[in-house]
């Protein structure tokens, strides 16, 4: 038989499966264990790959690339194999963020041997007093909401920073990641601690 | 159930989001964060966020009867899921993107971490992509899924769900989280439906049968709203009357 075409009718208020007296949030759900089946690579039956190039290899992006990389570690110091992140960078000063220059996006996984999560970008540009920052959005299973971080770079005057300033002295260090000079260009380390010494500062943006 | 700590909020609201620490959910037990959030003040948060171009989605990508066919079509029960993302003031958000991942009819997901004895279906990743039109809209044809089951506790299943991953206007209105089917006698053992601490909160996980949407000879028609961020406020819209 063939296929019928879906009626489109708007939608109505009324027939919403949120009704007037129940209106509010939709609340968070884990991503479980399995979300790499939707939303990063997945051998070859991906149609969705996860991208960890911020900056195309095409772009003719004047700015030196690098590599952040990390990973998520829980309260037992093991490495999480199943940890999503989504990064967020702002915009580059004068550059359009589009596709041919600079996504703005990026997204990785913990599943590589040692549980590693890796970007490749530029650095972001410093903006409205801020220090160069990158947004994290980090969700896995066992997190029924997710978190929300940050990644400052160590070679980079942080002193300044009003979000760094606003955090206790001893946990500033948890969002800066450090750099190391290594063939290929620059590469920033920063593991995420879930749980306990060193615990990763994560923000409250609701 | 387990006792609920305080969790930190902004001093304007409860967050309806569910606390990190639910023993309930074994997994949140080593993963959970210990200290309490900080505070992200609206004058230092980035503005704007990804923006995902209509020139990314193929034609099929809202479809998973049809977009992953090798030998022939997938088994299960047809539904079209149709909704719109509105924000917490019941305004439409346009252009955004969900993306979705379920197991097959079955209860088995594709993902190679998926042991459940169920069969795989060889024309089947359950995963999509859609753009929210200028009416804040989405349609999505899928297969119902199967409950599954999982090692939590004691013959634990999870109720039959969908995965919505669903970028908002910005960065912090990033939202995950699943859709259930009405009148599943699963939600009741669930912890991770149950993880939510307010009942309204949870109800509106819940999809709606619409006879409305369901195609003749075709499919079933499922409503699901998706509403982001913020506090809950009257939606500008005439009141409904179920």
């Amino acid at each position: 038989m063939t296929e019928p075409h879906p009626a489109r009718a708007p939608l109505r208020p009324e027939g919403s499966n949120i009704p007037a007296r129940l209106f509010g949030p939709s609340p968070s759900q884990t991503v479980g264990p399995y979300f790499h089946q939707g939303l990063v690579q997945h051998g070859e039956q991906s149609r969705f790959p996860g991208d960890q190039q911020l900056v195309p290899g095409t772009a003719l992006y004047p700015s030196e690339r690098l590599t952040l990389t990390g990973r998520v570690l829980d309260a037992d110091g093991l490495p999480v194999p199943d940890a999503l992140l989504d990064v967020w960078q702002a915009d580059l000063a004068g550059q359009r963020v589009d596709e041919t220059v600079l996504t703005g996006f990026g997204r990785s996984d913990t599943r590589q041997d040692g549980g590693f999560w890796r970007f490749h970008t530029v650095k972001p540009v410093p903006r409205a007093g801020q220090a160069p920052h990158l947004d994290v959005w980090l969700g896995l299973r066992g997190l029924l909401t997710h978190l929300v971080t940050r990644v400052y770079f160590s070679d980079e005057d942080n002193a300044a920073d009003p979000l760094l300033l606003s955090l206790p002295l001893q946990r500033r260090g948890t969002l800066i990641a450090v750099r190391e000079d290594v063939p290929g260009g620059p590469l920033y380390r920063l593991d995420i601690r879930l749980q306990g010494e060193g615990e990763t500062v994560f923000f409250n943006v609701y | 159930m387990t006792p609920r700590e305080s969790r930190p909020t902004s001093p304007e609201h409860v967050s309806v989001h569910p606390l990190h620490l639910y023993p309930a959910y074994a997994s949140s037990v080593k993963r959970a964060p210990h200290e309490l959030l900080m505070p992200l003040p609206a004058a230092l948060r980035d503005p704007g966020g990804p923006v995902f171009g209509a020139g990314r989605l193929r034609p099929d990508d809202h479809d998973t009867t049809r977009n992953a066919r090798i030998n022939g079509e997938p088994i299960g029960e047809r539904i079209l899921v149709r909704g719109r993302l509105l924000d917490s003031s019941g305004r439409p958000i346009r252009g955004a993107l969900l993306e979705t991942w379920q197991a097959n009819a079955a209860g088995r997901y594709i993902h190679t971490g998926d042991q459940h004895t169920a069969p795989l279906d060889p024309n089947f990743t359950g995963t999509a992509r859609m753009l929210t039109d200028d009416q804040g809209e989405y349609e999505l044809l899928t297969l119902r899924p199967g409950a599954y089951p999982w090692r939590n506790h004691a013959n634990a299943w999870r109720p039959a769900h969908i995965h919505f991953s669903v970028f908002g206007r910005n960065f912090t209105q990033r939202l995950v989280t699943q859709m259930y089917f009405p009148g599943d006698p699963l939600l009741a053992y669930d912890p991770i439906y149950q993880g939510v601490p307010d009942e309204k909160g949870r109800q509106r996980l819940i999809s709606r049968f619409d006879l409305s949407l369901t195609q003749p000879h075709w499919a079933l028609g499922y409503r699901f709203d998706i509403v982001l961020g913020g506090d809950a406020q009257t939606p500008l819209e005439e009141p409904d009357h179920d």
